[in-house]
């Protein structure tokens, strides 16, 4: 079973207000296809860049990482930057 | 891919031992070379004219004078830099920033450079560019920037469908605020103000830039990312990426604050333009004024409680400016306000706001310690209204594995606990405290990151190492790498030396930030590591004749296994790489990863002080850092990054202050005028390294380099503010401020 796929409040927008929403993906490049798809206005998002924390452990980059059938939890927040 | 990086409990041999770190004679001899020591044959001088206005519009550069000066050999204005964008805006405003297109949006902002063959040449030049500017009203300070009269700094910046400097809102959090309120048997709410801090870096800017005539071009520069500045260069001047080398230098500290371009489009620009090489050096001056400090910010702080300590609700208002150009200050203030704590109803709110100051940029876990002073001074407050103690507060309220963070998502095992713990059991906080003295502590919060990493290791004929990696070395990574690969291949630290390699020698690597270079590299170091241990245990397998499988690889020595082999002796790697060129060429490993997963850290810091109730001068008595870092590979530059991050946190606290007068113009531009802590402001800085490893490193190790500039304004401010007996809510906390806020409360 998919987990729902929770989003900060900055991206709710792009998904038509939704908190969260159900989507099956096996990996984090999946999820961005299908989002993109199901609503557009995600893909500029995407491309400005989306940090995915899956379980607590925040992945930035590698869009091959799995998502586990058994997740708790899956959370877009934004690509943070550092010092 | 395809390698395991999980964190695999072992003993190891070398990693955690506090060798000599290969850069330390250069860098203490003068032979190691920073950005402005390198030298072309017929270089010329660089130097930029910059607006001496906060706002204004430029009507006309008139540069005829200039170019007929003897000596000087280009000129470059806005319309040298074609907007090659793409309508890219990050990559606009980085043009932008680094030359002004028709009008000057801060004191400094460049608007004309020169190139010369000398330096008296070079400034001549400048005096002889005249420009003309209609002066425009100007706004430096970040409340004010918000209110609805406010002079507007961009145009595209829309809120509700009309102009406005607030750039970005961006709301964190969960639960019902209003009804934890509500349940609240204890509500503080309090306002601070922090003032723009430079990161302080002892080394100025500097680049030499040579771009010859058929379109390839070199960049030798002092950066935190020489791959990234690759990048924006070559876009910002329309150049083939694959014919721009950029080496870095030696670094003299970055702090965040050279993940950024400045000035080195505008060298290559000269370069090209002079078909000559540009070296361009930045003053002190003008690294304050035009290269990217911290944001001022302006917050409301509100957390209510229950008298047996829980806390019911919590909230941050945070204002952060951005400079004159958008960034995500104010959204990382937010997600990181209250990362500490485990709270049912949280809200923050961050707003990105537009000044005419320099845009501001990455320093040291970006943010964070401002959000950090204001909560933590408010949970003091709080924990005092309860008659709690404030350690005990922390630890009743510490988010710990399972917690949804404030920012969103829920923690998986994390070091908060841990450290507060260590604070109460620390002998520092049983310490006697004398007349005027007082001690404060907060705790802080850091994400980490990882990124896109590519090493090269390299086995030379003579069995010494070679590892090329792409994150530049601020704090002694280098030889933390060198440990890693002499623990993987079982040989002495001696036998390995890390070298940075330029970007026509690597894959892409991301820019050393956010705690990543020794957490990526390191990552990347451990397999290309294991790489060449498959190729030597193959070469071994063929001096002998026998199948690979029946080779084994440990403690440095190739052996061959089973009872027919038993008469073999072992090889050591230096006898294989001996053998290398009979037995199938050079022994290498390689490694590219995106190293993605860094773990979060969290640090807390004990801070005992003595303010002079007469001058308002404050001395820091005592400074404890406690802190997780995963697994220390290298204890020294452990501690080293502890105890820098505390330092620059003294200064940010009791000094730094970017002061502007009333005309919008940077007043103190100089270290005597802004005054960054030295020895003598300073305690030996105690550290405690705490070893909970990053399940998502094969060693367990998490980026240690920001978090420690965190707790510090907040420590600092506690202890100030028990010291003196008022509550101290602006920093810095100059003495001049303290010494009003004991005088008001006097009143």
């Amino acid at each position: 079973m998919m987990p729902r796929i929770s989003l900060t409040s900055s991206l709710r927008d792009a998904v038509d207000g939704a908190e969260s929403i159900e989507l099956h993906a096996e990996t984090i490049g999946e999820m961005f296809a299908k989002l993109a798809e199901r609503y557009p206005r995600m893909a500029d998002r995407i491309d400005a860049g989306i940090a995915v924390a899956i379980d607590g452990q925040i992945y930035r980059d590698d869009w091959n990482t799995k998502i586990p059938a058994d997740a708790a939890e899956v959370f877009l927040m934004p690509r943070i930057q550092g010092g | 891919m395809g390698h395991d990086t999980n964190y695999q409990d072992r003993e190891f041999k070398i990693i955690g031992t506090r060798v000599k770190r290969p850069d330390g004679i250069d860098k203490v001899t003068g032979r190691a070379k920073y950005g402005a020591d390198a030298f072309a044959p017929g270089q010329l001088v660089g130097k930029v004219l910059r607006s001496p206005h906060a706002h204004a519009i430029i009507q006309k550069i008139d540069i005829s004078k200039a170019e007929k000066l003897a000596g000087v050999k280009a000129i470059i204005t806005s319309a040298d830099l074609p907007d090659l964008t793409g309508s890219n805006r990050g990559m606009t405003d980085i043009l932008e920033n680094c030359m002004a297109r028709g009008r000057a949006l801060y004191h400094g902002h460049a608007v004309a450079a020169v190139a010369a063959i000398d330096e008296q040449t070079a400034k001549q030049a400048l005096k002889l560019i005249k420009v003309t500017y209609k002066l425009l009203p100007h706004v430096t300070d970040v409340d004010e920037a918000m209110l609805p009269d406010a002079p507007i700094i961009q145009d595209f910046v829309l809120q509700d469908g009309k102009p406005s400097n607030i750039a970005g809102i961006s709301t964190f959090g969960h639960g019902d605020v209003d009804a934890g309120f509500a349940e609240a048997d204890v509500i503080v709410e309090k306002s601070y103000k922090t003032e723009q801090t430079h990161q302080g870096y002892i080394e100025p800017h500097a680049c030499l830039a040579n771009v010859s005539s058929d379109g390839s071009g070199e960049l030798w520069v002092t950066t935190q990312g020489h791959f990234s500045f690759r990048v924006v260069c070559s876009t910002l001047l329309g150049l083939d990426m694959a014919k721009l080398k950029v080496t870095s230098s030696e670094i003299g500290g970055g702090f965040g604050g050279k993940t950024h371009v400045w000035t080195e489009p505008l060298a290559l620009a000269l370069s090209r333009k002079a078909n000559r090489p540009v070296k361009l050096v930045m003053t002190r001056d003008e690294v304050f004024k035009a290269s990217g400090p911290t944001s001022s910010t302006s917050m409301d702080i509100k957390i209510g409680a229950k008298k047996d300590g829980t806390i019911t609700a919590a909230t941050a208002m945070l204002r952060y400016q951005d400079g004159a150009f958008p960034g995500i200050w104010g959204m990382l203030g937010a997600m990181t306000a209250y990362a500490c704590y485990d709270l049912k109803n949280v809200k923050t709110v961050g707003h990105d706001v537009l000044v005419n100051r320099p845009k501001v940029a990455a320093y040291r876990a970006p943010s964070a310690p401002m959000a950090a002073f204001g909560v933590e001074s408010t949970m003091d407050l709080v924990a005092n209204e309860i008659g709690m103690s404030p350690l005990d507060f922390r630890i009743k309220n510490a988010a710990k594995e399972g917690t949804q963070a404030s920012y969103g998502p829920v923690y998986g095992p994390i070091g908060i606990g841990p450290t507060l713990e260590a604070v109460k059991k620390h002998p520092h906080m049983r310490a006697k405290l004398k007349k005027n003295q007082g001690r404060g502590m907060a705790c802080g919060f850091w994400f980490n990151f990882g990124g896109q990493t590519c090493v090269d290791l390299n086995i030379g004929p003579d069995g010494t190492v070679s590892l090329t990696i792409g994150t530049i070395d601020v704090g002694g990574s280098r030889a933390s790498l060198s440990l890693i690969v002499a623990e993987e291949l079982g040989i002495p630290y001696d036998q390995v030396r890390t070298n940075i390699g330029d970007t026509a020698s690597l894959g892409h690597n991301d820019t050393t930030e956010g705690s990543r270079g020794t957490f990526s590299s390191g990552m990347a170091a451990i397999f290309a590591a294991r790489d060449a241990v498959g190729v030597l245990r193959e070469r071994a397998a063929k001096m002998w004749d026998i199948p690979v499988d029946d080779v084994v690889w440990a403690d440095g020595v190739a052996t061959a296994t089973g009872a027919k082999h038993s008469n073999l002796p072992p090889l050591t790697l230096a006898a294989i790489a001996a053998k290398a060129a009979s037995t199938g060429g050079p022994i290498a490993g390689h490694n590219e990863v995106v190293a993605d997963n860094a773990g979060v850290s969290f640090a807390s810091h004990i801070c005992d002080v003595e303010v002079d109730p007469e001058t308002g001068s404050t001395k820091i008595i005592r400074y404890t850092v406690i802190q997780d870092a995963g697994k220390a590979i290298h204890p020294d530059y452990v501690e080293g990054q502890f105890q820098g991050g505390a330092a620059q946190g003294i200064g940010w606290a009791l000094n730094e202050e970017y002061i502007y007068g009333a005309d919008g113009c940077l007043q103190n531009t100089g270290f005597l005028d802004y005054r960054i802590p030295v020895c003598s402001d300073l305690p030996f800085i105690d550290t405690q390294i705490l070893e909970i490893p990053n399940p998502n490193h094969p060693y367990g190790v998490r980026g240690v380099g920001e978090t420690s500039i965190v707790p510090p304004l907040a420590a600092i401010g506690n202890a100030v503010s028990h010291a003196a007996g008022v509550r101290m809510t602006h920093i810095p906390m100059s003495a001049p401020r303290i010494l009003k806020a004991i005088d008001d409360a006097k009143a």
